[in-house]
């Protein structure tokens, strides 16, 4: 599915990139100019709207969503690094928005969403040299990921292109890592427990470094293992790509 | 009329029509296996699920029939002597005590779940993909002889061996009359209630054989 | 059972805390998935033929009304008799009322979720009738005095010694065994002779015919057979929106059901009845009875996206793949119908207020959508109905009942806070400052997990700092 490669790309950074993973959005940014494509970054951006959404306040989801809108009118695609914001934005805007004087703009936008792993294969086409020291890598795609944008296998060729590179698989790897966002805060000892057997399977493979196109998936589990007191390095795929694949400047 | 009935319909009536002209139709599988094809898949599932399936012919079925009722140690055997089976059967039966199934209505559920060891029912016919036996019992062939004795033994004729149900059913119009009761038997009875392991002989016949008559 | 927040805490944390039911779950439903991928081994044809269920579900739905009229009306031509409750307690008032009209004491069941919904067991008994299980699940459990934690395998939380101790608890003069096959067999010996005398059997119907007027049943030990074939009376309960147009769309709908279900290609037997016995018919029952059951599901149709609800055939593969009932099993969630349909179905069922927190307990993972054989869009109505728990104007009952003043406002203050691009831009330079301070517990979030630290700088700040424009 090779679109043509466009000259202009708007990044949306996400709220939890923007905070607690600025380098995964930045590895990001320079990931797509580095094939040419420039890239803006509406400095007004904040969040998706997906926290609210998801726990059932549409309207407060929805202004913040708004606000969103109004940033990347430009007709050219909105790269997302991450498969849940991208998938808030693609598949539910159109609900969110439906029968609102926004609905149009927001159908556009929606139309207009890529998320970033999906954007680097299908669009980008990347080609990469792997410079990096041998290690083993085990992939942890979002349930967004695997089963709502469906572009699960991005990542797993990104890094089965990596020279360098073992892939390790966990056990029960399409099993959800028990984010979900609020739900980690509303049922706290289900999503404790899930958590426990993610980070026990990730940690059985054998694995040196855990990637994941999700940073809520990423602070889920890379804060279980810091908890636990040990585990592999867990990066966002943008990062740890552009570690690799980037000679020193 | 019934009040909640009345009710039920009415709500639902008040409702806005779904519209479904947006969801696509999507597609059931078809299958085309020539006879062998059919026959061995038909075989495959059936001993996959503990059945035994016995490959006879228009002259030899009845040798066939003698040995699995000897291989059973039944004593006895329910069939009908109405069909065309039933008529080879009266003449020489395989077992020593024959009992056909026009047993008085009153004696007739007694003996079944105290008497017989096993039963002989023909069928309207088999299917390949999932190894199934298709029953239109009548009052010939009742419903109980495939459900209560140990044994049950099926003839199936491979002129009427399909694909698949689908095709069975369409092949056949069964939208044009049903029976009191049509039955798809594809094993011997069994349960995984318990671990998910399966155990086989519940409530059903403990062991199902198919005289499967090349035809 | 109400699915109060409190219980249903109570009720999770027990769950989570017993390792061998966890254990018992984790073990049946990986063998479960396993077996439903092996029987789905062509993705694409899995999807159109997924398709092509939701496409016939859904057209029926769509003439629902209709179809229950052709159907009742094509079962009384069959000799059948149709009666209608709109309530759990309409329903049993008619199954008592039939068999007392035979001055009948005694049942035989197959197993029949609509039973359930309906406390049929509990209200037949404290009436003088003697009510006995005879599927495997459903037997054993009745001796346990537990109602079924999976609506496929009822007694799926229990391992063999679990059972070996029932059994030799309740059947003292049967020899002790912990072998699955002696186990069942000593099942079908006991139950033997109740088949044999029982008064009235009854059973669900897993499909209703409009086009023949045919009740379609699957099952894989033969009791339901015999409960619909040996008593002289059958009363089949089902929810109004079981029914099915045509006869053609039984095989798609029969084989989505059983690979979904328990990776079968098909269970053993499939019985379909289309009326009591004839003349000259030896055997089947003399009277036959179909009860069509409400209980709030004509409320659920009034939606045109919660409507999706109703295609369920209840498969379980939704249950069978999700991550949170396989934790916390079955009985946690505290209602008849457990996992990702009891989620969506409950509440609309009986109310926000008696079962909104089922809702909370989903990560919105899409392990139930994908796998469910008519494409019910499960996280997609696990999200409206969180919207409805909070807000008054939804139209399931109860709607509005979980809002709490505290949450509406966080969100309201984060509505504020992210809408406004200089709010939001202070809000993440002061974290970013003053990220030294964040605190180290965080709520229930650091029970398991350190508390995430703000970065030192923005992405809004680097990329300013590297260059990139801002339109």
């Amino acid at each position: 599915m090779n679109t043509a490669k466009p000259k202009q790309v708007y990044f949306f950074g996400t709220c939890l990139v923007d905070l607690f993973y600025p380098e995964a959005g930045l590895a990001g940014i320079r990931l797509i100019q580095r094939e040419g494509v420039d890239v803006i970054f509406p400095q007004g951006q904040s969040c998706c709207g997906q926290p609210a959404w998801n726990s059932g306040y549409r309207d407060e989801a929805r202004d913040v969503a708004a606000a969103q809108l109004a940033l990347f009118t430009k007709e050219i695609p909105v790269v997302v690094p991450s498969a849940s914001c991208a998938g808030m934005m693609k598949e539910h805007y159109p609900a969110l928005f439906r029968d609102t004087p926004l609905e149009t703009i927001a159908v556009d936008l929606s139309k207009r969403i890529v998320e970033l792993t999906a954007f680097l294969v299908d669009v980008l086409d990347i080609r990469v040299e792997d410079l990096g020291a041998p290690q083993k890598v085990a992939i942890h795609s979002s349930c967004s990921a695997l089963r709502e944008m469906q572009v699960g296998d991005k990542i797993e060729s990104l890094v089965s292109n990596l020279s360098r590179i073992e892939k390790v698989e966990q056990a029960y790897k399409r099993e959800c890592c028990g984010f979900g966002g609020t739900f980690s805060i509303k049922q706290p000892e289900i999503s404790g427990a899930m958590v426990a057997d993610k980070t026990a399977t990730i940690r059985d493979s054998g694995a040196d470094i855990l990637v994941s196109q999700d940073c809520g998936c990423l602070m889920n589990i890379a804060g279980a293992f810091e908890k636990q007191g040990d585990g592999p390095r867990c990066m966002h795929l943008a990062e740890f790509l552009w570690e690799r694949t980037h000679a020193d400047d | 009329m019934s009040k909640a009935r009345q009710n039920i319909l009415a709500r639902l009536r008040s409702a806005q029509r779904p519209d479904i002209s947006a969801i696509g139709e999507g597609s059931a599988e078809t299958h085309f296996w020539d006879i062998d094809e059919r026959m061995r898949r038909f075989t495959d599932r059936m001993t996959a699920v503990r059945a035994e399936v016995v490959e006879t012919s228009p002259e030899t079925w009845t040798e066939a029939l003698q040995a699995i009722c000897e291989k059973k140690g039944a004593r006895n055997l329910l069939y009908s002597a109405a069909s065309a089976f039933g008529e080879v059967i009266s003449q020489q039966p395989p077992v020593a005590h024959p009992v056909t199934t026009d047993l008085g209505s009153d004696v007739w559920k007694t003996t079944l779940f105290h008497e017989i060891d096993a039963a002989l029912t023909t069928t309207l016919g088999g299917i390949a993909e999932t190894g199934t036996l298709m029953l239109w019992p009548d009052a010939q062939e009742p419903r109980m002889m495939s459900l209560v004795p140990p044994v049950h033994i099926a003839i199936l004729e491979t002129r009427t061996l399909f694909n698949t149900f689908a095709e069975a059913v369409a092949a056949m119009r069964w939208q044009d009359g049903m029976p009191t009761n049509a039955l798809l038997i594809s094993g011997p009875s069994k349960s995984a209630d318990i671990e998910q392991t399966l155990a086989y002989g519940v409530h059903g016949p403990k062991e199902l054989v198919v005289l499967l008559i090349r035809n | 059972m109400q699915t109060t927040d409190a219980g249903f805490d109570i009720r999770i944390r027990d769950a989570l805390g017993n390792e061998r039911v966890r254990g018992n779950f984790r073990r049946a439903m990986d063998g479960l998935m396993q077996r439903r991928l092996d029987l789905f081994p062509d993705a694409e044809a899995m999807e159109s033929l997924r398709q092509h269920g939701m496409r016939i579900k859904a057209s029926a739905l769509s003439r629902l009304p209709e179809l229950l009229e052709e159907l009742e009306a094509k079962l009384t031509g069959n000799g059948i008799r149709v009666h209608w409750a709109e309530t759990p307690l309409e329903a049993n008032q008619i199954v008592l009322d039939i068999m007392q009209s035979h001055g009948a004491t005694s049942m035989i069941k197959g197993k029949s979720m609509v039973s359930e919904e309906m406390g049929l067991n509990h209200f037949l008994e404290q009436r003088g009738i003697d009510v006995l299980e005879s599927d495997l699940g459903e037997f054993i459990l009745q001796l346990a005095g537990e109602p079924p934690s999976h609506i496929v395998a009822p007694a799926i939380h229990k391992d063999r010694y679990q059972i070996a101790e029932l059994f030799r608890e309740k059947f003292p003069e049967i020899p002790y065994s912990e072998d699955i096959d002696e186990l069942t067999q000593s099942a079908r010996t006991i139950l033997r002779d109740r088949f044999e005398t029982a008064e009235v059997g009854l059973s669900g119907v897993n499909f209703a015919v409009a086009e023949t007027g045919t009740l379609c049943l699957v099952e894989n030990e033969g009791n339901g057979r015999m409960s619909t074939t040996v008593p002289p009376v059958h009363i089949a309960v089902t929810g109004i929106e079981k029914v099915v147009e045509k006869l053609e769309q039984i095989p798609p709908l029969l084989t989505l059901l059983t690979r979904s279900a328990t990776g079968q290609p098909v269970t053993t037997y499939f019985n379909m009845i289309s009326s009591p016995c004839k003349p000259g018919e030896k055997d089947g029952p003399e009277e036959v009875h179909l009860v069509l059951l409400d209980n709030g599901r004509s409320g659920i149709y009034s939606d045109p996206e919660l409507l999706a609800t109703l295609r369920c055939i209840r498969c379980g593969a939704c249950m069978n793949h999700c991550p949170v009932y396989t934790r916390i099993g079955g009985h946690a969630y505290g209602t008849v119908y457990p996992g990702p349909i009891g989620t969506i179905f409950e509440p609309q069922k009986g109310g926000l207020d008696k079962h909104g927190a089922l809702t909370t307990a989903s990560s919105l993972c899409g392990a139930c959508g994908e796998v469910c054989p008519v494409r019910i869009p499960i996280p997609n109505l696990i999200n409206r109905l969180r919207y409805e728990s909070q807000h008054s104007d939804g139209v399931t009952p109860g709607s509005g009942s979980k809002r709490k003043r505290s949450e509406a406002m966080i969100w309201k203050a984060w509505s504020l806070l992210y809408r406004k691009p200089l709010l939001y831009r202070m809000m993440t330079k002061t974290a970013t400052r003053l990220r030294m301070l964040a605190p180290g517990k965080a709520g229930p979030w650091t029970r398991y997990r350190t508390a995430p630290k703000p970065a030192a700088r923005s992405l809004h700040d680097l990329a300013r700092t590297h260059g990139v424009v801002d339109e």
